[in-house]
């Protein structure tokens, strides 16, 4: 089998494993949304500070879904891919001629069909409550393939960390941590309005902050290539980086059995 | 009330070792709240400035004392987990088997519920005043602030406890933490009620946290503001919730965990 072919199967698995599981589409799409009405509800006041970029919360925190939905991919990623090792599945397929790319690409290639459903759906809400992104149809297209780029670097994580573990229960562990990168960063407001000098620098040093500010140019601003390409070379830069440490966990876990 | 004081005051010590012995229960409880109090007093600090804001205590007093309220509510909640984790592994049908009064097992758990809380709120005590927190309040407001924060805590393990007993599963998590998060946001969380617009005006007007949230920010502030209708409030859910307690552990028994 070639290894096209081989990536092939595993990917249809992977996506026929999310679709049969619909708790792992729901719950990104609905957690972050009601997050969404909570904080836009609230915190439309911090619109009247002088320089804040749209008079619209809801507006600014549109981009907020994207990064969410991204964290619950890694988790279902390396939930999957956790039990595949748990319940031997992957010893098994270790004694097949499948290599262990098409075992990473496969995995992910689930995770970046339910990161297009999850995009499309925070588009869709979006026009729902009137907030029509500023750049245009072209951006919306761009802001699926950005979603789904943040989604897939993220989900890279989750395989590394199942591949690194073995464990279901240690892959949903890694979730409060990668909130928190969320939480320090420009996810409520922007950067150069943020008061206290110590979390400006936090934010400043965050990556997640240039991702978030990458979906938000594309609804608020329009077009802006260096907020666009900041977001796509981090998603980049995180695939590549997860996807070498996923390689060398595959090498030590194919080791182990 | 002798058996239920012995059975509260053993599964209180149970369950306030298990927490000190088992760094896992005891640290998310702890970092939750912290959490969330370095993201909305250090990232949303500018809302201080929004036209009609004004709050003595600064912003990171009035975030502190949203923190406060839901790291007891919290609190509770995580405490009704370690129920849910002692019914999984068979340790509840031998406590009740064992308890004369069983009420004093929820009694039990809710003592140590208050003092996980308490650990917790020394800590975030703590760090807000480093933070910059200015106490306005007199000695007299604060403890009023601290014991409508401990009537929260009660009402919350009383509310995680029904949802335990009746399910007998940590699947129930998001049974217990769900709503308890969502009336905690439709609060006025991030500027006063005042502020507010809109559908999230009205949630929050009809939400009975708001009470609370706005007597406990108003003690800290020094000037008290519907005080009584907040200590009203808090002892009306520890009510409701006493009975929806004790129901689920009628509903534990029934299915045999006794």
């Amino acid at each position: 089998m070639t290894v096209p072919s081989q990536v092939y199967h595993l990917a249809r698995r992977s996506v026929v494993r999310q679709a049969r599981q619909p708790a792992n589409v729901i719950a990104p799409v609905l957690f972050p949304l009601g997050l969404l009405a909570v904080n836009s509800g609230g915190l439309q006041p911090a619109t009247l500070i002088h320089g804040f970029p749209t008079n619209r919360f809801v507006a600014f925190a549109l981009a907020i879904p994207f990064l969410q939905g991204a964290l619950f991919a890694t988790m279902n990623a390396g939930s999957d891919l956790a039990r595949d090792i748990q319940t031997g599945f992957l010893n098994r397929l270790a004694l097949t001629p499948m290599g262990g790319a098409a075992l990473v690409v496969g995995q992910l290639a689930g995770v970046a069909s339910v990161a297009l459903v999850q995009a499309a759906f925070y588009v869709a809400a979006g026009y729902v409550v009137h907030v029509h992104p500023r750049a245009g149809a072209a951006g919306v297209l761009v802001l699926l393939v950005l979603a789904v780029a943040i989604a897939v670097g993220f989900g890279a994580v989750g395989v590394f960390m199942a591949l690194r573990t073995g464990s279901g229960e240690a892959v949903q562990g890694l979730f409060p941590v990668l909130f928190v990168f969320l939480l320090v960063s420009s996810m409520n407001f922007p950067r150069n309005l943020i008061e206290a000098d110590w979390f400006r620098w936090l934010a400043d040093v965050n990556p997640v902050s240039y991702l978030i500010e990458g979906v938000r140019s594309l609804i608020i601003e329009g077009w802006n290539g260096e907020a666009l390409g900041l977001a796509f070379a981090i998603s980049a830069c995180l695939l590549a980086l997860a996807l070498a440490a996923s390689s060398l966990a595959l090498r030590q876990r194919m080791t182990r059995t | 009330m002798r058996a239920f004081r012995a059975a509260a005051l053993a599964v209180g010590w149970r369950t306030i070792h298990n927490v000190l012995h088992n760094p896992s229960l005891l640290f998310p409880s702890l970092m939750f709240p912290l959490i969330n109090f370095a993201a909305f007093a250090g990232g949303l600090s500018r809302l201080r400035h929004v036209p009609g804001f004004d709050y003595a205590p600064g912003y990171a007093g009035f975030q502190y004392v949203f923190v406060l309220l839901q790291s007891a509510a919290f609190g509770g909640v995580f405490t009704g987990f370690g129920i849910a984790r002692d019914f999984e592994y068979g340790f509840s049908r031998r406590l009740m088997l064992a308890a004369s009064n069983r009420s004093g097992l929820i009694a039990g758990y809710a003592i140590g519920a208050l003092f996980r809380w308490l650990a917790t709120a020394v800590v975030v005590t703590a760090v807000a005043l480093v933070a910059g927190m200015k106490v306005k309040g007199s000695g007299v407001d604060l403890v009023g602030l601290y014991t409508l924060a401990m009537l929260v805590n009660v009402a919350f393990v009383l509310w995680a406890s029904g949802v335990a007993m009746r399910f007998r599963s940590v699947q129930a998590g998001p049974i217990m933490q769900t709503p308890v998060f969502m009336i905690l946001f439709f609060a006025p969380v991030y500027v006063p009620l005042g502020l507010l617009r809109g559908w999230i005006h009205a949630l929050a007007t009809g939400n009975p946290v708001t009470r609370l949230l706005e007597a406990c920010r108003s003690l800290l502030a020094g000037h008290p503001v519907d005080v009584a209708i907040a200590f009203g409030v808090g002892i009306g859910l520890i009510l409701l919730f006493a009975l929806w307690a004790r129901g689920g552990l009628r509903n534990a028994e029934a299915a045999g965990a006794g």
